[in-house]
């Protein structure tokens, strides 16, 4: 199990470690010159202001000591959470900028993730033993998990929110309000936060359901569900086997999928303007404000691998096999 | 890669022994293939959205981004999706987009699965130091977030082109393909005809091309429809955030417009429902015609 979790952390500490160089990497080396752009975006009229303004801004990104030197500051940087000034919002620190925005994203992704997981299993697993089911609940699966999670979430909000007028399509809360720990704040926020959580869940859903019925279908043709058959173990039995065990690929699905995940929530948070990452993202890409762009690419970064590592440990709470070292998970 | 990697387990298909001559085996997968519903529905699907990609654009008169007609107008029979705003003509936007749609699919998509099986046959094949240093690469590339890394990528260097906007897709998206087809080559290269050819003097690399691939070149071809499907999605969030290739139309695009210039609250519904339900039939079609194959290449699903 040490050996397990040894590996795992290695290849968790090196994807940040490769994450946090390409991070210092493409600003510098991509074909184009970042602070040209910068110069040309700002239009100075004056071709005399671009010198200092030029040496101005390679002076802030550190750009004027030798490149070894540029990489360890900037290692060094980062460990005490410096991660630059927003332009966006200046003079804002990036890192505060994001730490703001946090909690509207988790509170996105985390019962999206959770519950559309729980209910795609479930149906996916009903849909395996049901033939009325599977016949309906397949196609509409096909349908969700080929949808991409902006669309769902425009003609969510253009349907329920625009035309029914139910939710409301903007904000993380009600415009009118500040926030304060009281009812009133708190049912706005729930109501905001609604049509992202249902579009995001919706898409979810399908994948998690689709893969749940092909794993079980797959499953109830292995050697030990052939074997309780013949034992005549009753039917009920031998599909919580199946589930059993059809649950662990699910489990590294999940994994495998967080990715694709915080993709649909940055997205889904754009459509709805909800104050989240995703809000941010679009924000610093329309105000060229590359720190906070930079800064958020590594908190998902972060976000991603710990969360891979919380799923690694429930798969070895989950399956006694990777206790014991007998097989390791993938 | 949407739900493709939670399909890899059942997607899998038995690997048929090299008995039945190839050219048989063809004629009785064409032969099961057009009897299956699942794939000629997703084909025709499919197939109709390249019809109107590649052939509409040719017969309009005026560009996607061209003010030709009143804006704001809803679908008639000069303009069959209605017009922006702006008064330019979404059906035209539609065609060239689904084009540009099925552009990054195949490119996205291709180099995807280029660079996943051969990392993955070479790793698999291979064994040893080489594995584990490839096998590193892989794992390292799978758990970092695609999208994120190129919303960095995007915003640095400036995507212009659609084929720009694919290869970077595509290389971000095939470490699964490498995992799944590593397994596969690892339990093939044990197998007695590899023995024999290896044995026979044959290099490795046409042991590989010529024993190992063909045995499993269903499920190859059924990594790259995923794939495919993925590049898809993935290009459209990019160009919805607003990253997207600057000098080409695109769904993703589209609905980004549609969206900056609030559609939604103006009710020019027919600006931002066709983009996306046009990803969406795409690639559920996608999907679904992969199922379909499954039940082709794979025997024992076939009564289903």
């Amino acid at each position: 199990m040490r050996r397990y979790f040894g590996r795992k952390l290695a290849i968790y500490a090196l994807t940040f470690v490769v994450a946090v160089t390409l991070n210092w990497i493409i600003p510098r080396f991509m074909p184009g010159d970042p602070v040209l752009r910068m110069l040309t975006r700002t239009s100075v009229s004056n071709p005399e202001a671009i010198a200092p303004m030029r040496s101005y801004y390679e002076n802030v990104f550190g750009l004027d000591v030798p490149l070894w030197k540029q990489y360890l500051n900037y290692w060094v940087e980062l460990f005490q959470g410096n991660l630059g000034v927003s332009v966006w919002l200046f003079p804002a620190p990036v890192a505060d900028v994001i730490l703001r925005a946090v909690p509207y994203t988790l509170a996105l992704l985390l019962p999206s993730i959770l519950l559309s997981w729980w209910a795609g299993n479930k149906v996916g697993a009903l849909a395996a033993r049901r033939r009325w089911l599977d016949n309906t609940a397949l196609p509409v699966s096909y349908a969700l998990t080929a949808t991409p999670y902006m669309w769902l979430g425009i003609l969510l909000a253009w349907s329920l929110g625009i035309v029914a007028g139910i939710f409301p399509v903007a904000g993380g809360y009600s415009f009118e309000l500040r926030p304060d720990w009281s009812w009133v704040f708190f049912g706005s926020l729930v109501q905001h936060w609604f049509l992202p959580f249902l579009s995001l869940f919706l898409v979810a859903f399908g994948g998690w359901a689709i893969g749940m019925r092909n794993l079980i279908i797959y499953e109830l043709e292995a050697d030990y569900a052939n074997y309780l058959a013949a034992l005549g173990a009753p039917r009920r039995l031998i599909r919580r086997y199946a589930f059993r065990n059809a649950l662990l690929p699910q489990i590294t699905g999940l994994a495998l999928q967080l990715g694709v995940l915080v993709a649909g929530a940055l997205v889904t948070e754009i459509v709805f303007a909800y104050p989240g990452l995703g809000h941010l993202i679009l924000q610093a890409i329309q105000n060229q404000d590359f720190f906070l762009l930079q800064g958020a690419f590594l908190f998902i970064v972060i976000g991603v691998l710990g969360a891979n590592f919380v799923i690694d440990i429930v798969y070895v709470l989950v399956d006694p096999r990777t206790r014991t070292g007998m097989q390791g998970a993938t | 890669m949407t739900d493709t990697e939670r399909m890899e387990a059942p997607g899998v298909p038995a690997l048929a022994e090299p008995v039945a001559p190839l050219v048989g085996r063809r004629r009785e997968t064409l032969h099961f293939a057009a009897r299956n519903k699942k794939v000629v529905g997703g084909l025709v699907v499919i197939l109709a959205f390249l019809a109107l990609g590649v052939l509409a654009p040719l017969f309009t008169t005026h560009g996607p981004n061209e003010y030709v007609g009143p804006p704001a107008a809803p679908p008639s029979a000069d303009y069959w999706f209605g017009t922006t705003t702006f008064g330019q003509d979404v059906f035209v936007q539609f065609a060239n987009g689904i084009r540009s749609t099925f552009l990054v699919g195949v490119l996205g998509g291709g180099l995807a699965a280029l660079i996943g099986m051969t990392v993955g046959f070479v790793a698999g094949y291979r064994g040893g130091l080489v594995d584990e240093l490839l096998n590193m690469v892989t794992n390292i590339v799978l758990v970092l977030p695609a999208l994120a890394v190129l919303i960095i990528l995007h915003a640095y260097v400036g995507i212009t082109s659609v084929p720009m906007q694919a290869m970077f897709i595509g290389l971000f998206s095939w470490p699964w393909v490498a995992r799944a087809v590593r397994a596969q080559t690892f339990s093939i290269r044990s197998r007695e005809f590899v023995d024999l050819a290896r044995l026979s003097g044959m290099r490795p690399l046409a042991i590989i091309r010529r024993e190992i691939a063909p045995n499993m070149s269903s499920y190859l071809f059924m990594t790259f429809i995923l794939l495919f499907g993925g590049s898809v999605l993935m290009a459209a969030t990019l160009d919805f955030i607003g990253l997207g290739p600057t000098e080409a139309v695109s769904l993703g695009l589209m609905m980004n417009s549609a969206v900056h210039w609030s559609a939604l609250h103006l009710g020019l519904w027919w600006w931002f429902v066709p983009p996306g339900a046009a990803i969406t039939a795409i690639v559920g079609a996608l999907y679904v015609m992969n199922v379909g194959l499954d039940e082709v290449f794979n025997p024992k699903l076939r009564e289903m």
